[in-house]
């Protein structure tokens, strides 16, 4: 028995804040995944608490696409009732964790954009994305201190932890460049300022990650070849088995609750 | 989880109504700057404090539990060392 998915009334506005909304939720799921594996009690927790700092900022997001649709969707059916290709984050948060190598470098290039773009967004002429920025700055803040410090161990830390950053930084780099792209619908909100640039971002985000990078003794590709497809719903082939987890309750036991 | 040959180290806490950094418990970092954000991420996950410390437990001297007599006991017999043998006179009230 399964439920159908949701219409989704895509305006520029509704459809900006779910892009934002989905990369907090499937990352915060991805981190959700070391809960009980992480290499000791302490990371645990830290990832556990990073997971669950993604996850508020993604309410608060779907929360307002709701209100601004207008349609009688919520957080909910936004998290459980959209089909993958009605997901529309950022194909680096959905790559499958892999070693904590791998966690790390994801969540460094993620944080270290996710921090200057929410601090940005704080200027936003949009009043409630504006207070989620507020927040959220605080947040994305500490997670990149915490990824920053782990990236610096690892690289320069033994020759094993060394290679398994070097390919982790290696096989994540093609999925940066879309952090930084946008389309015609985001352009209007850009230029009625509702919305910040994040062009403007990429330049101070790669001197940061650089000069990390580089105490950490690894290097960054000097291949630029970006992928692309996420904020379209063209997923990697492993965001539909992460769904299928996380949506499976509501898929198959439509409504309930406890 | 086992966490082979990671040094453990002390947390201390200061509460958000001020006091003293109190201690609150230990865990498991390879470093200094790590165990403070691990006692962050362990220990003040529900608001509890305004100011972390972190000791190496290495670092810390601890009384020898079998001297408790000859370090603790000699004290106990000397009841003048409380300040309770004078009268405090009603002028002064509550004190």
């Amino acid at each position: 028995m399964s439920v159908a998915s949701i219409e989704v009334s895509e305006t520029p506005l509704v459809l900006y804040t779910l892009r934002r909304a989905d990369d907090a939720l499937i990352l915060g799921h991805r981190l959700s995944e070391w809960c009980g594996h992480a290499p000791m009690l302490e990371e645990d927790m830290a990832l556990a608490n990073m997971g669950l700092d993604l996850l508020g900022q993604a309410r608060e997001l779907y929360g307002y696409a709701a209100k601004v649709e207008g349609r009688g969707n919520d957080e909910d059916k936004f998290a459980y009732l959209r089909d993958v290709r009605q997901y529309r984050n950022l194909l680096l948060v959905e790559q499958p964790n892999g070693d904590f190598a791998q966690t790390m470098v994801r969540q460094f290039f993620y944080a270290m954009f996710a921090d200057l773009y929410w601090r940005g967004m704080v200027r936003s002429s949009d009043t409630t994305l504006a207070a989620i920025a507020a927040r959220s700055e605080k947040e994305s803040a500490y997670h990149v201190r915490h990824s920053s410090e782990w990236v610096v161990r690892l690289g320069d830390g033994t020759e094993e932890s060394h290679r398994r950053a070097q390919n982790a930084i290696d096989g994540l780099w093609a999925y940066t460049g879309e952090m930084f792209a946008i389309d015609d619908s985001e352009r209007g909100l850009i230029d009625r300022g509702i919305v910040i640039d994040p062009t403007a971002l990429r330049p101070p985000w790669l001197k940061t990650i650089t000069t990390v990078v580089s105490e950490a003794t690894l290097a960054l590709p000097s291949d630029d070849w970006m992928q692309k497809g996420g904020r379209d719903g063209r997923h990697s082939e492993h965001l539909g088995h992460l769904l299928s987890e996380l949506q499976s309750m509501q898929r198959s036991f439509p409504g309930a609750t406890w | 989880m086992a966490t082979p040959n990671i040094p453990l180290w002390e947390v201390f806490i200061r509460s958000r109504n001020g006091l003293a950094h109190k201690h609150v418990g230990s865990l498991h970092a390879t470093d200094a700057t790590l165990a403070l954000q691990a006692a962050r991420d362990i220990y003040t996950r529900r608001g509890e404090g305004l100011s972390i410390w972190v000791v190496p437990s290495s670092a810390i001297t601890a009384s020898d539990p079998s001297e408790k007599g000859m370090m603790f006991e000699p004290a106990e017999s000397k009841i003048y060392r409380h300040p309770t043998f004078y009268d405090v006179p009603d002028e002064v009230g509550h004190m």
